[in-house]
């Protein structure tokens, strides 16, 4: 071992740093989920602290996962009304009005509607390829908003956010769903039916996932006919999902024969409502599936449309850039500071030419002469800010700090309270209230801390039994001095 | 040019370049324009004139057509020259990033609208752009990119401290696509937003015409815009990525393409 050289103890770091990165990132993911439970005391509308912040962001991201089919996902109001249930029934007694705005309190901060990107940014450090310790951001979202063909926004769950809900993207998602179902198949044999809920629920969200892709791939497709593989590639692709869904058709109804049977003969009333639960999850993966089949069978039709829309014109004349393989990906791949230029200069020379306007007499006749337009006397709801309370404000100024500092800075003799609170008081009546509270303060000194900041002298004042004669305070007549810390002994004497 | 012209020839000359700044004019729908724009192609002193008279107001022409009317470009600190400044309020008081994803978006409608070379060379070529198309193919490209990336096993998270050394790919796929702000509009900084802005800008330009509300809103271009990209605009992108030392060889052929299965 001690014959390594520094550089194998490099690498040994690197490999380790893999590991590392990758769970720290993943440790961040569930960052937001926590932060909502330390930031509900915050809240000013209502005291939400009987609420279970983590609990609702999962119901949340549970339901966006679960309504996010081929064209859209859920919108706004469908999630928070889906979840409102759950809330209510975290806290029975409050006004449903809370609940909802609860709701979308927590949903405002899954996509974190405050930052430009909305999404989230972690630092992290890890090993540089040089060696070097450096600190990397790393950005991820939970929810993601788009728009759908009519321009209404909709939510969807980032890869970050089903990781966070199954944990496990990295495997392959046709065989987890395999596993998955064989486990199904014996929990229900076995009557563990509550267990069987779960792993009914997993293979749906895996499910959901294998649409997702598809559904990208589908729409690749229908994006830009001229140079996908028809002949081989996208008909072996269809061809396997279609296989891939047939089974999956096939094993699902088997075991929606399983647990109809399951309820239709089980006694106990919890099991049976149990089964039922299970069979409307099994009906509806089912349905998912068909979906899926729908679109596969319409891949073709799709194909053959795009290329009758997209007849081309005939051979190149002469040769000029590609913008898109020549300007806008190398443009992409370059760093933001140096991609700046090409970018600007394209705006530059396409944006045309800015005509200087010239007010014409005739158009503010008509300018003059236009009817008003109509407008609502009210302009909308404004949106209310969240705010955090404003700090303290400090009860003494820096100046009387100071001045209590220099007062209290005893070279070696130690002085009387009296004496200090007389000569504070000379100079500004707020004083003595400060330097009495010092003095109080210096009665049982923190040395451990004075030795940990490495001070090397810490205020002390000691009751030797004379009385305080002063107007405004009464008590005991310290004895104030300053005492020398040394980090050996860890004590203090009185100088 | 030692040509003695006529006064009154400098004064239709200027007349002319007035015409061609009303970009949406075109000399098939006004009769003087149609015969300025004979004129200019048969009367090489005429031609000359009017270059003289552009370059003394500092633009530059670009063409000259039937189709496309005389276009025109504002050379380098001319009154005429658009600033990104005028273009978006916001990119004028944010960071330089606001502005490049501003040009960014500029670039991909190009690319968009004439996705192969030979679209851009073809004068009877008639390409249509929608918003939602523009930044599907710019996400894809992003995601190609971060595919590669990942198949490479590099780290691309970017410094604490240096945040503009981020590759540019990763700050467009950040950007939402679309977000809703509390009180329900669409937020003028999502990508889907920067792209119709943009598309809006270049139809008020003259440089394309809304056919329709589909995807966002869906445009086809104009010869005009045609011109302008190919004489222009990318001439002008090249040199600066040359500067960079970012040179890309293609085939001729468009590399914009649907990518293939193994990178899904």
């Amino acid at each position: 071992m001690s014959d390594e050289s520094d550089s194998g103890s490099v690498a040994a770091a690197a490999l380790l740093d893999d590991g590392l990165v990758r769970r720290l990132k993943a440790l961040a993911c569930t960052g937001p989920l926590h932060d909502l439970d330390t930031r509900k005391t915050r809240l000013d509308f209502a005291d939400a602290s009987v609420y279970a912040m983590a609990e609702i962001a999962f119901q949340i991201i549970d339901q966006v996962t679960i309504t996010m089919d081929f064209d859209r996902g859920a919108n706004h109001d469908a999630v928070i009304a889906r979840v409102l249930p759950f809330i209510a029934a975290q806290a029975p007694d409050r006004a449903p009005q809370e609940h909802e705005k609860v709701a979308r309190w927590v949903l405002e901060n899954l996509i974190n509607v405050g930052s430009v990107d909305r999404g989230f940014r972690v630092f992290y450090g890890t090993f540089g390829a040089d060696g070097a310790y450096q600190r990397l951001a790393f950005d991820f979202k939970l929810l993601t908003e788009l728009a759908d063909a009519d321009g209404e926004v909709y939510l969807r769950a980032s890869d970050e956010a089903i990781n966070v809900l199954i944990g496990a993207l990295d495997t392959d998602v046709e065989s987890a769903q395999i596993a998955a179902e064989i486990k199904l198949g014996n929990l229900i044999e076995r009557g563990k039916l509550s267990d069987a809920q779960a792993a009914a629920q997993q293979a749906r969200y895996a499910t959901v996932q294998y649409a997702e892709r598809l559904r990208r791939k589908l729409e690749a497709t229908r994006r830009d006919v001229r140079s996908v593989d028809w002949e081989e590639e996208i008909p072996e692709l269809i061809d396997a999902a279609l296989t891939h869904v047939t089974a999956r058709y096939r094993a699902e109804t088997a075991i929606l024969a399983n647990i109809r049977r399951a309820r239709d003969e089980a006694t106990e009333p919890e099991r049976k409502r149990r089964a039922a639960v299970l069979v409307d999850i099994v009906a509806d993966c089912v349905k998912r599936h068909t979906q899926l089949q729908a679109r596969l069978i319409e891949a073709n039709a799709i194909f053959r449309a795009e290329q009758d829309r997209q007849q081309f014109s005939g051979p190149p004349q002469r040769a000029t850039v590609d913008l898109f393989g020549q300007l806008l990906g190398p443009t992409l791949q370059l760093s933001v500071a140096d991609a700046a230029g090409p970018a600007g200069a394209f705006f530059q020379g396409g944006a045309g030419l800015a005509t200087p306007t010239v007010v014409r007499l005739r158009d503010v006749v008509r300018m003059l002469i236009a009817p008003a337009a109509e407008r609502d006397d009210l302009a909308g709801a404004l949106p209310e800010p969240d705010l955090m309370p404003p700090p303290d404000p400090d009860v003494f100024s820096d100046e009387q700090w100071t001045r209590a500092d220099d007062l209290l800075d005893l070279a070696d003799t130690p002085r009387r309270l009296s004496a200090l609170l007389a000569e504070a008081r000379a100079g500004d009546p707020a004083l003595p209230h400060l330097l009495l509270l010092r003095v109080l303060h210096a009665v049982s000194p923190e040395i451990g801390v004075a030795v940990r900041q490495g001070d090397d002298r810490v205020l002390v004042a000691v009751d030797d039994g004379t009385r305080l004669e002063d107007p405004e305070f009464g008590g005991a007549d310290l004895l104030v001095g300053l005492a020398r810390v040394s980090d050996e002994s860890q004590q203090g004497a009185v100088a | 040019m030692s040509v003695n012209v006529p006064i009154a020839d400098a004064a239709e000359a200027a007349k002319f370049i007035t015409l061609g700044m009303r970009p949406r004019l075109l000399p098939a729908r006004d009769l003087a324009y149609g015969d300025y724009v004979r004129r200019y192609r048969e009367d090489e002193t005429f031609a000359e004139l009017t270059n003289a008279v552009a370059n003394g107001l500092g633009l530059a022409v670009l063409a000259c057509s039937q189709q496309t009317g005389l276009v025109l470009a504002a050379t380098d600190g001319s009154l005429f020259e658009i600033k990104m400044e005028d273009y978006s309020r916001r990119a004028a008081t944010r960071d330089r990033r606001e502005r490049m994803l501003h040009g960014l978006v500029h670039l991909a409608v190009a690319a968009v609208a004439y996705p192969r070379p030979a679209d851009l060379a073809n004068d009877s070529y008639i390409g249509r752009v929608s918003v939602e198309q523009v930044d599907a193919v710019v996400r894809e490209a992003c995601r190609v990119l971060d595919e590669k990336a990942a198949a490479a096993e590099e780290s691309l998270d970017p410094l604490e401290e240096a945040p503009d050394l981020e590759k540019t790919w990763r700050v467009y796929a950040r950007r939402p696509s679309a977000a809703a702000t509390k009180d329900g509009r669409l937020a003028p900084d999502a990508t889907r937003s920067m792209v119709n802005k943009a598309l809006r800008f270049l139809a008020e330009q003259g440089f394309l015409s809304q056919v329709g509300g589909e995807g966002g809103g869906t445009y086809r271009t104009t010869p005009r815009y045609q011109v302008q990209v190919r004489e222009l605009a990318a001439d002008r992108a090249f040199a600066e990525l040359l500067d960079l030392g970012v040179v890309t060889v293609t085939d001729g052929h468009g590399t914009l393409r649907a990518v293939s299965p193994d990178t899904l």
